[in-house]
């Protein structure tokens, strides 16, 4: 009985230190470019995976639990808090979160804390509440307490504008071992490179992950507006104001009053 | 019809915006202004972010100023020389109000900027047409003559040095008042995303004495070169300007302009005063109100562009 509980350890710690022994995760993304045409009013991507055995050890378990974490572009933001000063509302103190991705995602098929315990979540960065949101106080740049209010601030806005959202229900089995994942860009989705990191969990513990990506890019005449603006200020700006001109000296020709 | 704005980055109505620039446009057509300052808020009002608002306003009014100057040019009513003087300072108050505008951002207090200029313009100026164009009601109601103060009963702007002829406009003014009111409207105009015509005509007839014939095309120059670059500075410091924005408000706002002219000329001039005194004392309050009541969210987000 002891030797057998004996064996039993080494196995879990063999099946611990080597992942190979688990279980494989397939994904396929839908569509792995997103244009933001001019008529762009958000997409939904699907992501299908499948969990298959490994050649070696066939057996399934029970029950998977699934997390993708889709991470946007980086980009740093600015916080402003407001308070009343001398009868109106001023910014009066303002964080800066530095590099945080632009979108968040967290979709599971059923909320993370009872996926994995608190621990786990914090190491592996699961959820809104553990992903790291650098700030930059004073001269450092550290991740803040998940309460700290600009913290939270951040987070319940670019949750608002749907930028940065947790679903335990966006996950789901067609099979125990085949799921579906909807993937929501809203219309003004932020434009790069998306991450798409997929782990599996059994039992608390996570088995394997694997990952996608995916690109969000402007298409087209927006495109060409939005990086003149960008690359070609002066230009740009005179071009706008000679579009400007011309729209006044039509106007003038066909409404003329002689 | 839902389109993507390139710059500000958010999707909008096609429709809601043509029908803001006609319904602005019909506003300034009836009462000959560019129509910015109901313009700004509005954009604001639909989500647009204030800085965006300002700088992409700023195209439109130079747009329907410039349909507006051509006419008046084709009528002779243009003091060339006065607009060449108000605008050489005007040029300098756009790029000094640019400058302030990136400065106050980078500290998180345009939006305040913003908020503070327009309560404080147009309260005051909105009451000042208030009550002038009362008056005027009154006068013509007791059936008093409609006697202005004329043009020849100086003030002490006529005692300053640096005087001046302007031939076209049969004036002899010091140049200091005409390049305080330039720099004023093209460094006001930058800022709140106006051309300013509300406040720039009453400053050119009490201060300067301009006479009605010359005073609306000379102001229209002015707008078009003082908003012209502003977007020029804007473009090229903050790339905040939406062409698409514009364009779809330049189209909407000379369409209602025609029609806003037609009804317009059908008013008296001192009811028109009132009506338009109102609208500026109206959109001076509604920023007054927005900055005392609690926001509902005391924090706000701003993208910063690294680089």
């Amino acid at each position: 009985m002891r030797r057998a509980g004996f064996i039993f350890m080494l196995v879990l710690m063999a099946s611990h230190a080597d992942p190979v022994a688990a279980e494989r995760l397939v994904v396929s993304l839908s569509n792995h470019r997103v244009a933001i045409t001019s008529n762009f009013i958000g997409e939904e991507l699907v992501l299908f995976g499948t969990i298959e055995p490994d050649a070696d050890n066939p057996k399934l378990r029970a029950a998977y639990d699934i997390v993708i974490t889709v991470t946007g572009p980086r980009q740093t933001f600015r916080t402003r808090r407001k308070q009343r000063v001398l009868g109106i509302w001023i910014n009066v103190d303002a964080r800066e979160f530095v590099r945080v991705p632009s979108y968040l995602a967290v979709l599971s098929n059923r909320p993370v804390s009872e996926i994995a315990d608190p621990e786990t979540l914090r190491r592996l960065q699961i959820g809104l509440a553990n992903f790291l949101l650098p700030q930059r106080i004073g001269p450092d740049i550290a991740d803040t307490v998940r309460d700290d209010p600009f913290r939270v601030a951040f987070v319940r806005q670019e949750n608002q504008h749907g930028f940065y959202r947790e679903s335990a229900s966006a996950v789901t089995y067609l099979t125990p071992t085949v799921f579906r994942a909807a993937i929501s860009l809203p219309a003004d989705a932020p434009i790069g490179n998306y991450e798409i990191d997929v782990k599996l969990f059994a039992h608390g513990a996570m088995i394997v992950r694997t990952n996608s990506a995916l690109e969000v890019t402007k298409t087209g005449f927006e495109q060409y507006v939005a990086d003149a603006a960008r690359d070609h200020g002066l230009l740009y700006g005179l071009a706008t104001t000679l579009m400007a001109l011309l729209t006044g000296w039509i106007a003038s020709v066909v409404f003329r009053k002689d | 019809l839902q389109i993507y704005l390139p710059i500000a980055d958010l999707p909008v109505n096609v429709f809601l915006v043509l029908g803001m620039g006609i319904a602005v446009g019909f506003i300034s057509g009836m009462f000959g202004i560019g129509g910015g300052f109901l313009m700004t808020p509005l954009l604001i009002f639909v989500g647009i972010s204030p800085a965006v608002a300002v700088a992409s306003v700023a195209s439109h009014i130079a747009a329907s100023s410039f349909s507006g100057a051509i006419n008046y040019w084709r009528r002779g009513t243009i003091d060339a020389a006065l607009a060449m003087m108000l605008l050489s300072a005007g040029i300098l108050g756009t790029a000094t109000g640019v400058w302030l505008f990136t400065e106050l951002r980078a500290v998180d207090q345009l939006d305040l900027l913003i908020g503070l200029s327009y309560v404080m313009l147009l309260t005051t100026v909105g009451a000042a047409m208030i009550y002038e164009s009362i008056r005027a009601v009154m006068r013509a109601y007791h059936g008093g003559p409609a006697t202005l103060r004329r043009p020849g009963s100086h003030n002490w702007i006529h005692g300053l040095p640096f005087k001046l002829r302007f031939k076209r406009s049969k004036i002899y003014v010091s140049a200091i008042p005409v390049w305080a009111i330039g720099f004023f409207i093209g460094f006001v105009g930058a800022i709140m995303g106006i051309g300013g015509a509300f406040i720039l005509v009453p400053m050119l007839i009490y201060f300067l004495r301009v006479p009605t014939a010359t005073v609306i095309g000379t102001s229209m120059v002015l707008t078009l070169v003082t908003m012209a670059s502003a977007t020029v500075l804007h473009a090229a410091t903050n790339h905040l300007v939406d062409a698409l924005l514009a364009l779809i408000l330049m189209i909407g706002g000379v369409i209602g302009a025609q029609y806003g002219a037609r009804t317009g000329q059908k008013m008296r001039g001192e009811r028109l005063r009132l009506l338009l005194g109102l609208l500026v004392f109206a959109v001076g309050l509604r920023f007054a109100y927005q900055m005392v009541i609690q926001p509902d969210d005391l924090y706000s987000i701003r993208h910063v562009r690294i680089g």
